[in-house]
């Protein structure tokens, strides 16, 4: 059974380790930048063995959380023992937790060990510049830190702290090379729009407190999470509405669903392997975590459930749809999470919280593959854009064949761990009682969008493992144009060959994964040492009936993308130049993402607010002002020679203001009274 | 009229810190080494602070106490302010050195007149009576005049202490005829009476008309005049406009000196006023200040978005953080359990943002001192010129914006949680959603700053006493952040003695 100091060390080994590098090694980063990226394998690898431990103390709770009391933090309004208000701080352990912190510290250390061949180029011997290297292992610490800070907390304020944590390291991560103006503007945005969900979040947490009676009354604190869940069905259906919809706005705009989907393709501009953590285990999975971490607050409001699953499946289908016609092999990525993120949130909405993270965790490994193989390929051609590409199996055979592995996977082919947890999925969606007025048909729907979804993601996976591993060479780096090129990768060169053995090791342990995490944990019969359905069991959840037809029709619609992938991209039996106008157009608008983010930066962003709001709120301040002046000064030149000297005379006009003001509170209580 | 020791023990900080003023000018004739003038004038601090701490320990243990016959009125709530005071002094004193060191011949009297315009801020709080509190608020405000001129080779800086002279002079006067109306509705001056036979203002409020705002006609006008009189100094928009051009033209230690201590004090006398003075009015004010700090805190941030120049930038800035912190102002509950926690939100988040804009102004002090450039987007590169202010100045912004683990936003969050007890909700969205908009130009300057190359490598170095600082104030951001609870007590109990 674990304690409480070794469930906290599982946040505090990382972040010692981050402080380790950044404060104890960088006196000495000239000789010991090596050490730094062992320190951070090292703390994570501590951080990983204390959670399975964790895991293992939660088996058989049934999804009831190990009581560790949370910790008094501040008290608003006087002593505990007077009614006031306390806020707390703890760790909340439970299969949910348990399970993510085994996810987030397994995925990032792989991705750490990884990195140490990655990132082997920042610590530069000839210009004797070593500092990025361990800054790089620094972040991560910290990044992964602040994520397991989110996964263990027991109050939702302690969540929102984390929460916020982890959009400041991924804003460090993502502008890692920062002298590039893209990685510049995509962290910004990052930050930025992942901040508008935010905003949903905090009013949740204000709404909780303004209702804070309701859980008063039971003895019970509006922030603590056990608290919250126990208390949901009870709740009055206007704070259970409004926090739920507060909170799904949050994880809308951490896991980039839709509207808020347009920061993450955008994030590639980081390390691959920040890109790979960020989109397998951390960041965008807390979004996920979130809605199911007070899952009963939304199961009490049908309507936002509803919400939530049709969220869900349109990000499924547009992100999807935003894939196939991406070139650029990390976003095609990028969106394909985006598109899972989808089917979870269908899952978490058609009420399966156990099948959106059993999803979660299948898609960590095999979609964290996946973007280790894109960096493996950058690792030879030095270029992200797979019209540069081609033929690569021949000389980069391991990477080849773990992409097709996480591939299928992806695709969700059967046996490979996406079939199971994709199929569950869609089970569960089918499931939904046909006669409960209203959900069913929102479930029908989620359900077909989802089916469709699985077809596109098929075709654009095996588009994606064609243009980059088939056919012939078209050139990598050599071949891409000088003025296309980055600034600080314009001198690279094309190397044939396959990663170094830290980089492929990582891939091959996440390679048995991809393949067996669906069959090996969640089976529908006994395994040798695994119990039947032991994922489902975790949760205290009935894993849907494995439903024939629906895993019959999943299955060949995936087989159906495949097979259109190869005959178009493989066999070449259509020729994509000689397709009519309309088909252009609509690739066109695919490649431009359905102009969302010109929707959203030139014209709301730009035009609206820059321009229109702000510059006018300045040019007021600075200018209607003036005019003003020159009528005051008209009228009172005597009494103000001193402000000809000055030339601005703003002074008055101030004066003005001041009399304005008084005049506009006056008339506010006259009106009033 | 008897004044007796009592009453010069309950002021000796004050007495302390002019005694103080008038040894550092001295001592500037005789002295021709400046740093032991300023060690004087840092050291000497702790003098007023150990009269403040015998204050505080004897109004702990007998309760709030008067002087001079009730004009002042010396409680934890005074003394909070008064030891904030000192702190930020004693900060800028230490972070200013290099500075200042620009003014000679004139170096001692920057410290001297400092210390005496500090003394006013330290009355202020504790005023009990109308003529105190003006006469607080113009031994504050005369000496800044001069200091915000103090730079008088540098066009900038004279008109910004012109501009200043005027609007504070305009503010006064209508400062003061809210003060007469006042008077002469309710015919007495007292905010707080603990005499029966010398009733308060509010005494007087009970027995007006009920269906006019505060009773009367008169005193609404009183009121309102007042209002504006202290918005002035609070940076409460419509009264805002001077702020941007004063910062920006001022000396940067005076810029700093007005949007820490000056604003903390400003908020005192407004608390004072009118939740001890006008509570019987609550309802006339409170939704008063609720629009006009949500009406103050989007001007600050809207108009902040489009600034390039970094001070002008912190004076918008300093605008919307008055804007929230308003919200506490107008977080007004009347008795009950949790009637403190808009006065106590208030006061934990004075604590916290003098933390965080004392960071910000003294590491764009000592870029400016050594660039002469403050533009935004002089600021390009600091992240490898200057590694460690750049992550402070990072720090500062951040807690500004409200990114938790900082002080900033612990800090908000007592202040919106303050106006939802108050069933304020709204009041509380439209901060929300002002702090998300402010990330817009808080983060850009740290995008700046790490994202943007520099022409200019040269590296910017610090005095060590500015760091020890800069070391204080930024540990403070976190600290407060992280355990919120000691200084969050202290306010509690401060508040208290107001309600």
């Amino acid at each position: 059974m674990i304690n409480e100091a070794a469930v906290w060390a599982i946040v505090g080994l990382p972040l010692l380790g981050g402080l380790i590098i950044i404060a104890g090694l960088r006196p000495w980063t000239q000789s010991l930048w090596r050490l730094s990226g062992y320190v951070g394998i090292g703390a994570m690898a501590g951080a990983f063995a204390l959670s399975l431990w964790a895991l293992n103390s939660v088996r058989g709770h049934h999804g009831e959380s190990v009581g560790f009391d949370p910790h008094s933090w501040v008290t608003v309004g006087g002593d505990a023992a007077e009614g006031a208000f306390e806020l707390t701080i703890g760790v909340l352990l439970d299969p949910l937790s348990a399970i993510m912190a085994v996810v987030v510290t397994g995925v990032s250390m792989l991705v750490q060990v990884y990195s140490l061949g990655y990132m082997r180029k920042e610590a530069d011997e000839h210009s004797g510049k070593f500092v990025d290297y361990p800054r790089y292992f620094a972040y991560m610490s910290f990044f992964t830190a602040a994520m397991l800070g989110l996964v263990l907390a027991y109050n939702l304020v302690q969540t929102f702290v984390f929460w916020e944590l982890v959009g400041l390291f991924s804003y460090l991560l993502i502008g890692f090379w920062f002298h590039r103006p893209a990685a510049a503007a995509a962290a910004k945005k990052a930050f930025i729009v992942t901040r508008i969900g935010d905003f949903g979040f905090m009013l949740a947490l204000m709404w909780l407190f303004s209702h804070r009676d309701e859980f008063l009354v039971r003895g019970q604190n509006p922030f603590e999470i056990p608290d919250i869940n126990s208390a949901a069905p009870l709740l009055s259906a206007g704070l259970v509405t409004w926090a739920a919809l507060g909170l799904f706005a949050g994880a809308v705009g951490k896991s980039a669903q839709f509207p808020l989907n347009t920061w993450l393709p955008d994030a590639m501009e980081g390390p691959t392997p920040v890109s790979s953590l960020i989109h397998a285990a951390t960041m965008v999975a807390a979004g996920v975590f979130l809605v199911a971490r007070v899952f009963p607050l939304f199961e009490a409001s049908s309507s936002v459930m509803n919400v939530v699953a049709l969220t869900g499946g349109v990000t499924a289908v547009l992100a999807a749809t935003m894939a196939l016609a991406t070139t650029d092999i990390k976003r095609v990525l990028a969106f394909s999470t985006v598109s899972q993120l989808g089917y979870m949130f269908i899952a978490l909405g058609v009420g399966a919280p156990g099948v959106a993270l059993f999803h979660l965790f299948n898609h960590a490994f095999f979609k964290c593959l996946l973007f280790l193989s894109a960096g493996s390929v950058h690792h030879s051609v030095q270029t992200f854009d797979m019209r540069y590409m081609g033929g690569l199996r021949a000389w980069m055979p391991v990477t080849y064949g773990l992409t097709i592995i996480s591939g299928l996977s992806l695709a969700g082919v059967f046996p490979f761990a996406g079939f199971w947890s994709k199929d569950e999925i869609l089970a569960a969606a089918w499931a939904v009682d046909p006669s409960a007025p209203g959900t069913s048909a929102v479930a029908q729907i989620v359900f077909w969008l989802a089916l469709i979804a699985a077809g596109m993601t098929a075709f654009y996976v095996f588009r994606l493992i064609i243009m980059t591993f088939h056919g012939e060479f078209r050139g990598g780096i050599d071949a891409v144009p000088m003025d296309e090129r980055i600034p600080d990768e314009a001198h690279n060169h094309v190397h044939k060959g396959e990663s170094p053995t830290s980089m492929v090791a990582p891939m091959l342990v996440l390679g048995v994964m991809a393949v067996i995490s669906g069959a090996a944990f969640n089976s529908v019969t006994k395994l040798g040492p695994v119990p039947a359905h032991w994922f489902s069991h975790l949760f205290n959840e009935d894993s849907p009936e494995l439903v024939a037809w629906i895993a019959v029709a999943s299955m060949t619609v995936a087989l159906g993308g495949i097979v259109l992938a190869i005959a178009i991209y493989g066999l070449k039996l259509v020729d994509l130049s000689r397709m009519p106008k309309q088909w252009h157009a609509l690739n066109r608008v695919l490649e431009q993402r359905y102009y969302m983010d010109y929707f959203y930066e030139t014209l709301v962003v730009r035009r609206a607010l820059f321009r229109g709001v702000f510059l006018a709120s300045d040019w007021l301040d600075r200018k209607v002002v003036d005019g003003t002046v020159d009528f005051v000064g008209w009228t009172g030149r005597n009494a103000g020679k001193w402000v000809a000297q000055l030339q601005t005379g703003q002074v008055q006009a101030y004066g003005v203001g001041v009399s304005v003001g008084v005049i506009l509170l006056l008339w506010a209580y006259l009106v009033r009274s | 009229m008897n004044i007796g020791a009592r009453d010069l023990f309950l002021i000796s900080p004050e007495l302390l810190l002019v005694t103080l003023a008038v040894v550092v000018v001295a001592l500037d004739l005789v002295i021709r080494r400046k740093g032991i003038v300023i060690a004087v004038a840092v050291v000497g601090l702790l003098v007023p602070a150990i009269a403040g701490v015998n204050v505080w320990n004897d109004i702990h243990a007998t309760g709030v106490d008067t002087a001079f016959n009730g004009a002042l009125v010396v409680d934890e709530f005074a003394l909070y302010f008064k030891f904030l005071t000192l702190a930020v002094l004693a900060l800028l004193f230490l972070s200013s050195a290099d500075y200042a060191s620009r003014f000679q011949p004139f170096q001692a009297e920057f410290y001297g007149l400092l210390l005496f315009s500090s003394a006013g801020l330290m009355l202020l709080p504790a005023a009990g009576d109308l003529i105190t509190v003006y006469i607080s608020l113009e031994l504050a405000s005369l000496p800044v005049i001069a200091l915000a001129a103090y730079e008088k080779m540098r066009l900038k800086s004279t008109e910004a202490g012109l501009k200043y002279l005027v609007l504070s002079a305009v503010s006064s006067a209508v400062l003061l005829y809210g003060f007469a109306f006042l008077y002469g509705a309710t015919g007495t001056l007292r905010l707080i009476s603990f005499d029966p036979a010398d009733p308060a203002i509010g005494h007087m409020l009970i027995n007006g008309d009920p269906s006019v705002p505060f009773g009367g006609v008169a005193v609404m006008v009183g009121v309102v005049l007042a209002t504006a009189g202290f918005g002035f100094k609070l940076s409460m928009v419509p009264f805002q406009m001077w702020t941007p051009d004063v910062y920006e033209g001022a000396p940067t230690p005076v810029a700093a000196y007005l949007a820490v201590a000056s604003k903390a004090a400003a908020f005192a006398v407004v608390l004072r006023l009118f939740y001890a003075g006008l509570d019987p009015a609550a309802a006339d004010w409170s939704l008063m200040f609720a629009v006009l700090a949500a009406i103050t805190m989007t001007v600050g941030n809207v108009v902040a978005i489009a600034q390039t120049n970094v001070k002008r930038l912190l004076g918008y800035s300093a605008i919307a953080q008055a804007g929230y912190m308003l919200v506490g102002v107008a977080a007004y509950v009347g008795s009950g359990p949790d009637a403190e926690l808009g006065i106590e939100s208030v006061l934990f988040y004075l604590g916290g943002y003098a933390a965080m804009n004392l960071t910000a102004f003294f590491v764009i002090m000592a870029i400016t001192n050594r660039t002469g450039d403050d533009s935004i987007e002089g600021l390009a590169g600091l992240g490898k010129r200057a590694p460690i202010l750049a992550v402070l100045l990072a720090l500062a912004l951040l807690g500004l914006t409200g990114i938790p683990p900082t002080v900033g936003f612990v800090g908000k969050l007592f202040l919106f949680n303050a106006a939802i007890n108050a069933d304020m909700v709204w009041l509380a969205v439209v901060g929300v959603l002002n702090s998300v908009v402010s990330a817009y130009y808080y983060v850009g300057v740290v995008r700046v700053m790490y994202l943007r190359e520099s022409d200019n490598p040269a590296r910017i170095t610090v005095p060590p006493y500015a760091w020890a600082a800069l070391a204080v104030t930024a540990a403070a951001i976190l600290v407060l952040g992280l355990w919120p609870g000691g200084l969050l007590e202290v306010a509690r109990q401060a508040a208290l003695d107001l309600l």
